[in-house]
């Protein structure tokens, strides 16, 4: 899995592509803190390059969303496809997490 | 037709190299069953991994299995023993807050397989998931 991150001022916006599964899910866990550390507070998780994700990704997600809530903030989805979209509606994490079709809506929800 | 199996060292770190193992036997299938097998195959390979052993790591042993119109993976441990299909869904209409991420693995497996069955016989659990093609 690659992360990116593109700091709008109003939000950050991290791209995830690749796979976010088992062993990969610390990566973003890790990141996540650091950002809530850097005083980050909206986020945007852009998933448009991501192919798969596991339980262990939704986790992660989880934990990163009530993080940044905590700290006063929001994360949001964009560009969720495939299978990714798929999961996520399985799980019903797409009733509890905002998803917009792109960048754009997604930085403009802030 | 083909069968085909392996043992592995029940070890989290060892999930993709039982993926490749699959995936490079599971051709027969379109791109999205090959992922949604990819998705059951790491779910169950590390809720075995995490709960069967209480001395880890043990081994487990993945069985493939290429029939006429569907392909299984069989999973046995010989670790606690663990029904993970007589455990409660996760109550999907919880808000984020109060909801806790655990049971998702064997949910996601039960939405994308076409079956799934537990089994403890000789003091081993065998879960065996079917995907038709």
């Amino acid at each position: 899995m690659i992360i990116s991150c593109d700091d709008r001022g109003r939000c950050l916006v991290v791209s995830v592509s690749g796979r976010l599964d088992t062993l990969t899910s610390p990566d973003l866990d890790k990141a996540g803190k650091s950002w809530i550390e850097e005083g980050k507070v909206d986020v945007v998780l852009d998933m448009e390059g991501l192919d798969y994700i596991s339980s262990a990704g939704l986790r992660s997600i989880l934990a990163l969303a009530k993080a940044i809530e905590a700290n006063g903030g929001r994360l949001v989805l964009c560009n969720v496809r495939g299978m990714v979209e798929e999961v996520l509606s399985m799980s019903g994490f797409d009733s509890f997490l905002s998803i917009f079709a792109d960048i754009d809506s997604a930085v403009g929800f802030f | 037709m083909e069968s085909c199996c392996r043992v592995f060292n029940a070890e989290t770190g060892d999930v993709e190299e039982v993926i490749s193992f699959i995936s490079s036997l599971s051709s027969c299938l379109s791109e999205r069953k090959r992922q949604y097998l990819d998705l059951a195959v790491e779910e169950i390979f590390v809720n075995i991994c995490l709960y069967a052993y209480e001395m880890p790591p043990g081994t487990v042993m993945v069985a493939f299995e290429e029939l006429d119109d569907s392909v299984s993976v069989e999973f046995q441990d010989d670790g606690l023993p663990f029904d993970p299909l007589a455990q409660a869904e996760p109550d999907l209409t919880l808000a984020m807050e109060d909801r806790s991420g655990g049971g998702l693995g064997i949910l996601l497996t039960r939405r994308v397989m076409d079956e799934v069955h537990y089994n403890r016989k000789d003091g081993k659990n065998s879960l065996k998931i079917v995907v038709r093609k």
